[in-house]
């Protein structure tokens, strides 16, 4: 896959007192994952060209991808696709990365969303929405050991905007 | 295209009003933003200042005061020549209740174009941050250095 034409839509960093195996460890695991991520279980194949997937608590199949670039515990690019009928035609895929990095007695870690066409701030606004919610949770587990509970709003803009493209949203 | 401006989200276990007073303290913050005291009284049209060991480095005025809820001032850094000579930006702070958390979002805006001050900032807030909500979550703060500007 060539990706090189995509482009950075969302970049978030957060500090987190851990150690970069353990930030990749949570990343990557769905012990850890169901903890900071709404239940879902995140599956990694850790080498390149490997299948990563996440899964809904009921077991079904939420996201898929082919991991890009495998280099533990410092650098991950998957593809990140939702499993929703006519979305990939529609948005394209997704590029998600994961930069570790250590920054003093902390590590620094930033999540890139990118994508190889424009879209508009009604599609990108799940992964504003979405991202700091998941990773405040996985700097919460990570410091404290456990997640508080955080109350979301449903992505209104998104869901309307799929709706607009012809996009079935399962379960809307 | 969009005006430049920097958005960040974070979310905090912790109530608005403990989440004020941190964000407003100037001994609270003295604790998690790597040493700076903000002073202010915190009434429209207020002066603030952001400082370390008695230097000013960021000269403010409050624009909106309306706790526990939103808290927006100017931002005019002084210790730097060149972002000295920027119009001051904008600073907008809002904090809502989600459960047992508190949504907290940084608005900073109403840059000029090439501005330096945008680039520092957008390095600067997820430190701070960082640090506020390890400091509210475990009563210790992140061990950071806000100088080495990653």
């Amino acid at each position: 896959m060539d990706i090189s034409t995509f482009k950075p839509a969302f970049v978030y960093t957060i500090y987190i007192a851990s150690t970069p195996e353990k930030i990749w460890q949570a990343l990557t695991s769905a012990e850890f994952s169901r903890q900071y991520f709404s239940g879902f279980a995140v599956e990694l194949e850790e080498k390149v060209g490997g299948t990563f997937r996440v899964l809904m608590p009921d077991g079904s199949l939420h996201i898929s991808g082919d991991v890009i670039v495998c280099d533990p515990p410092r650098k991950l690019v998957m593809t990140w696709d939702v499993n929703w009928p006519g979305l990939i035609e529609a948005l394209g895929s997704t590029l998600v990365t994961y930069d570790i990095e250590p920054s003093g007695e902390t590590v620094k870690l930033t999540l890139t969303q990118s994508h190889d066409r424009e879209l508009s701030d009604d599609i990108l606004s799940g992964g504003r929405a979405g991202w700091p919610a998941i990773l405040s949770s996985l700097k919460s587990l990570l410091e404290t050991g456990k997640v508080p509970a955080i109350q979301m709003e449903p992505p209104l803009k998104l869901l309307a905007a799929l709706k607009e493209m012809g996009i079935k949203v399962p379960g809307m | 295209m969009s005006k430049p401006e920097f958005v960040y989200v974070t979310f905090i276990e912790t109530t608005p009003d403990k989440l004020w007073q941190a964000l407003t303290n100037g001994d609270f913050t003295e604790c998690y933003w790597f040493g700076y005291r903000l002073d202010s009284d915190w009434k429209v049209g207020s002066s603030m200042t952001l400082g370390k060991g008695g230097n000013v480095m960021d000269e403010c005025v409050i624009l909106e005061s309306d706790p526990p809820r939103r808290i927006s001032y100017s931002w005019h850094p002084i210790y730097d020549d060149d972002m000295a000579k920027e119009k001051p930006s904008r600073v907008t702070l809002d904090l809502e209740p989600r459960g047992k958390v508190v949504k907290l979002t940084v608005t900073h805006q109403d840059f000029p174009e090439h501005s330096k001050v945008l680039p520092s900032i957008s390095g600067g807030w997820p430190m701070v941050f960082a640090s506020l909500k390890t400091f509210l979550e475990t009563g210790q703060p992140l061990s950071l250095d806000p100088t080495s500007g990653t």
